[in-house]
């Protein structure tokens, strides 16, 4: 186990909270750094993805699992970033310009979605994003002269201050500036005086309203910041494929959104990553797995989604927090050898909550 | 006692749906003392702090705080100009731990803007230190050292009762309103409060508006009580005066008459 001797209140507020936290991330840092000579070009190609997936489900983190907003029309805020991107290169726009648009422009979009928010709680308001979602994708799919329709749109790569990022490597380098950049200015958000406003709405809104707390600024805020991380995912997430076109965007892909936050472990940044690395990784596996099956099951058209839905009501079931909440508990039962005890992170039951008053 | 109005309360009534829970109710509060309702369940007492936290909207009638209408006030308003609450059944953010929920109560004091706070600047971090030694303040009064990094949720009944308590302290508050400071706690931790609620008003000179059933803690520590019954005012006065109400001992205990009567079914 590892005490840590507090002789600072600063000590609280840093981001590494002890040697083990700068090491471990250090070198997580540099692996990732170094990837590009380590491993293939596909499997550079795939940690592309789970590195673009890692900011959208970081936004999606903060607006589900810290604000608990659910948002069923995530991947519109995706689309509207993938698109605004799509228009302003094509347009002649530098690359990091249309990029910072992609994100203020998928924000305002977040902004307008926030209001029924501030009026709608739970599966309402899931149905109320559900909706923009339909409506977004037939945008897309209507408004010809923009985005190319259902025959999709093609986009040039990216271009960074005269440098052309044609190459899988270079590209790749991109994401992980974004990705490290985007995970920080979660991380402050979440230690600093917005981000415990957020959770306090969270968990409860009548004493966060009493606390002084704008409800109204404060979702709506989220909501912002949320879009915002999931546009300029969605920019990256273009560039990444080079074409896009709106069933790139559908509920399919809002669902798995969700899907990756929740099986990443609600209420946890790591379980962004955990969530983007499981929805990445697990298409492969289940290609690799389907030469072991029967030809019946193996070759069966829905056994993804069948294997989709299998993983997320185990989860549901078995482990609520997560691949975070399950890597804590390993993490802890190594730390307390021999001494882990089955309920150590058995919640008790909680008192009974007073009744809403709104 | 003698001091200045802090809190006045002009003929308040509010009606639900045809169902008058407060029925034209006034009342004033001085500045410094501990000033208690009681009442039989469903008195309407509750409803008053709900009222003075704009939770709900009077029917008819208002209330003034330092000279300012509430009525005027955003319901976040209400914690910035200083009037904090606990509440009767808790409600805590269960999920972050003592600490986070203490720097919440901190939150009409934030200094600091989402671009600071993204970026976490030395603005912001000055600001976390400040508020973190307000905290430890509230911390040390209320004795919550081994709580600090606990998640609420964990936490027994009792400590969570304090540490909502110590989050309203947090807010700096002019005018504290207890919901029920002592239900669920034992005999022990009903006295710690009561010491807690004596020192809030002597030593950080903050003015307490509670309510509470335990008679035994209202006459301890209560300047005045004001004593309710189906969102009328029965009587006012100090705890011993009210005690003795007729009006007061009826509500709680029936009619001298009902009781003559049972006392002869009973024979």
């Amino acid at each position: 186990m590892r005490f840590i001797f507090k002789t600072s209140y600063e000590q609280d507020i840093r981001l590494a909270k002890h040697g083990g936290h700068v090491f471990w991330y250090s070198a997580l840092l540099l692996l990732m750094v170094v990837a590009p000579w380590l491993v293939s070009e596909y499997w550079l190609a795939q940690l592309t993805f789970v590195l673009i997936y890692s900011v959208v489900g970081l936004g999606l983190m903060l607006l589900a699992g810290f604000t608990g907003l659910f948002s069923l029309g995530h991947a519109a805020f995706l689309g509207v970033g993938a698109y605004t991107q799509a228009a302003l290169t094509g347009a002649g726009v530098p690359f990091p310009l249309a990029l910072v648009a992609a994100g203020l422009l998928s924000a305002a979009v977040g902004m307008v979605v926030g209001l029924p928010a501030l009026r709608v709680k739970g599966i309402y308001l899931g149905i109320a994003t559900l909706a923009f979602g339909f409506i977004v994708e037939e945008v897309f799919a209507r408004w010809e002269s923009v985005t190319g329709g259902n025959a999709g749109i093609h986009l040039k790569a990216p271009e960074l201050l005269g440098w052309k990022l044609e190459s899988g490597e270079s590209f790749y380098g991109l994401c992980l500036v974004v990705t490290v950049l985007a995970t920080l200015a979660v991380l402050n958000l979440l230690r600093s005086p917005t981000g415990r406003a957020l959770v306090a709405i969270r968990d409860s809104e009548i004493s966060a309203q009493s606390m002084g707390i704008h409800l109204a600024r404060y979702k709506t805020t989220s909501f912002a910041f949320s879009a915002a991380l999931a546009g300029v995912g969605g920019a990256l997430y273009a560039h990444n494929l080079r074409f896009i076109s709106p069933d790139q965007f559908n509920i399919v892909q809002s669902i798995d959104l969700l899907l990756m936050v929740v099986i990443g472990g609600l209420g946890s940044v790591h379980g962004a990553f955990l969530g983007a690395i499981f929805l990445i990784t697990m298409p492969q596996v289940i290609a690799m797995g389907k030469d072991y099956l029967p030809a019946v099951i193996g070759q069966a058209p829905g056994l993804q989604g069948l294997v989709y839905g299998a993983v997320l009501i185990g989860f549901v079931l078995f482990e609520p927090m997560g691949l975070y909440g399950r890597w804590l508990k390993v993490r802890t039962w190594f730390q307390v050898f021999p001494f882990y005890r089955k309920g150590m992170f058995k919640r008790q039951k909680s008192f009974q909550k007073s009744e809403r008053l709104r | 006692m003698s001091g200045e109005i802090l809190l006045s309360a002009r003929n308040l009534s509010v009606n639900f749906g045809g169902v008058l829970a407060v029925n034209d109710v006034s009342f004033d509060v001085r500045r410094g003392e501990v000033f208690t309702l009681i009442g039989p369940n469903g008195a309407g007492k509750t409803t008053v702090f709900n009222l003075i936290s704009r939770i709900y909207e009077p029917t008819s009638g208002e209330i003034h705080f330092e000279g300012k209408a509430l009525a005027d006030i955003a319901p976040h308003g209400i914690a910035q100009i200083g009037i904090a609450r606990t509440f009767q059944n808790i409600e805590l953010f269960e999920h972050a731990t003592v600490l986070q929920n203490l720097l919440i109560g901190r939150h009409t004091h934030r200094a600091t803007g989402l671009l600071s706070d993204l970026f976490f600047t030395t603005k912001t971090r000055r600001a976390e230190v400040q508020a973190r030694e307000k905290v430890e303040q509230v911390i040390d009064l209320l004795d919550l050292q081994h709580q600090r990094d606990s998640l609420v949720a964990g936490l027994p009944y009792g400590v969570r009762k304090v540490v909502e308590l110590a989050r309203a302290l947090c807010t700096e508050p002019k005018l504290l309103l207890l919901d029920e400071p002592s239900s669920g706690l034992n005999v022990e931790e009903t006295g710690d409060m009561a010491f807690w609620i004596e020192d809030i008003r002597d030593e950080l000179g903050i003015t307490v508006l509670m309510v509470e059933h335990d008679m035994t803690l209202v006459s301890r520590v209560s300047d005045r009580v004001l004593a309710m019954n189906q969102g009328e005012v029965l009587a006012l006065g100090t705890p011993q005066e009210v005690q003795a109400n007729a009006a007061v001992v009826e509500a709680y205990l029936g009619a001298g008459d009902d009781l003559a009567s049972l006392r002869r079914q009973a024979a």
